[in-house]
């Protein structure tokens, strides 16, 4: 895939870095002359210097060839218009802009612009992962809207020793792998849930805690 | 203009203040947001509407200026993209039936055909003064006077 970034700093040059590895191809974009020559150092992008919002630097950029633009700078219009700009002026499909403000995920949005704020994504993964060892790893994923969640099921979990068709999950939640002796199989209603299990669990932000308290009957 | 209208005005530069300025003598309700408090020193004595110091690019700013009760929404801050990002939060999240903005960048006019669709009014200073210099340029009939015939 060609990207094209739009931004500076560490996250940037972690992602490009992450891109590449993968095999795509990254062009990046900054104004600061000086943030632009150590990228160039460091990173095996092309770096160009200028405002990504602006079409003439965009189009120099490449991003009417360009599969995906992500505007990640610390300013939330030029975020937008750089989106926009890509999008409306040069066709780009997939376009992804940071949301520094978390009240502009849903601003971006209604402008026809995808969105994330990684405040928002950060503060759900703290207040979740918080005092709870039991919960081994989660993962927000699709802007943070969606959660997966690997638990370990104890002796005491309400849903130890209970077959997954007389649990009753709540709407838009779901059990998506069973992991038992290092075995991961895909439960069905007749699997039965074991101390010990480990489960990967599928959830969203609003029925995490109902989720977690009906399997492993402890308070988020 | 008939009635008392609600009028919020982002940016109070030099024009911005102008605007402000006349908009509020014709008895409208005139509300006013700049970043800088020190902008609305730029507005006369008699200026009798609100003064909001603050980012208009937030939600919090433009709820305070009750945009939502607004008849017209006129953007002309520094910064070109603030403008686009202010001028489409009026028309598509508070729905302002009346929404103008001023695009410095006439590289940006380039998207004046889909703000016009949302219902976004573009002027580009830039653009304008360039067609009223040539004008001029052609009323001087340069050249026809015979200096170098």
């Amino acid at each position: 895939m060609k990207i094209l970034i739009i931004g500076g700093g560490r996250t940037v040059s972690h992602l490009c870095d992450s891109f590449i590895s993968k095999g795509h191809s990254v062009t990046l974009i900054n104004r600061d002359p000086a943030e632009c020559q150590r990228l160039a150092m460091v990173l095996s992008a092309l770096v160009i210097c200028g405002d990504g919002s602006d079409p003439g630097v965009l189009e120099e950029a490449g991003a009417r060839g360009a599969d995906a633009v992500f505007a990640l700078t610390p300013h939330d219009p030029d975020n937008l218009i750089a989106c926009q700009a890509a999008a409306i002026g040069y066709g780009v499909t997939r376009v992804v802009a940071l949301a520094n403000d978390p009240e502009n995920v849903e601003v971006f949005e209604k402008l026809g612009v995808s969105a994330f704020s990684t405040t928002r994504i950060i503060g759900s993964l703290v207040e979740q992962r918080t005092s709870m060892d039991w919960i081994t790893n989660l993962l927000p994923i699709v802007e943070g809207r969606v959660n997966v969640t690997e638990i370990v099921l104890e002796a005491s979990a309400p849903a130890a020793g209970k077959y997954l068709r007389d649990l009753t999950m709540p709407d838009n939640s779901l059990i998506a792998v069973v992991m038992r002796d290092g075995t991961p199989m895909v439960p069905r209603g007749n699997s039965d849930l074991k101390a010990g299990d480990r489960l990967v669990l599928i959830t969203l932000p609003e029925n995490h805690g109902t989720v977690l308290r009906m399997l492993a009957g402890v308070n988020v | 203009m008939s009635s008392r209208l609600h009028i919020v005005i982002v940016g109070c530069g030099r024009l911005g203040a102008r605007l402000a300025n006349r908009l509020s003598r014709q008895g409208n309700y005139v509300i006013v947001i700049d970043s800088s408090a020190q902008a609305f020193s730029a507005l006369s004595a008699d200026f009798s509407g609100f003064r909001i110091e603050g980012d208009a690019s937030g939600l919090r700013v433009l709820r305070e200026a009750k945009l939502d009760q607004a008849d017209l929404v006129v953007v002309m801050s520094r910064d070109d993209n603030v403008n686009l990002m202010v001028a489409q939060v009026a028309r598509l999240v508070f729905e302002v039936a009346n929404v103008l903005v001023r695009v410095i960048d006439p590289d940006r006019q380039e998207l004046a055909a889909h703000y016009h669709r949302l219902g976004i009014r573009t002027l580009c200073p830039t653009q304008i003064a360039a067609e009223q210099f040539l004008l001029a340029i052609d009323e001087m009939a340069v050249g026809e006077q015979g200096r170098h015939a």
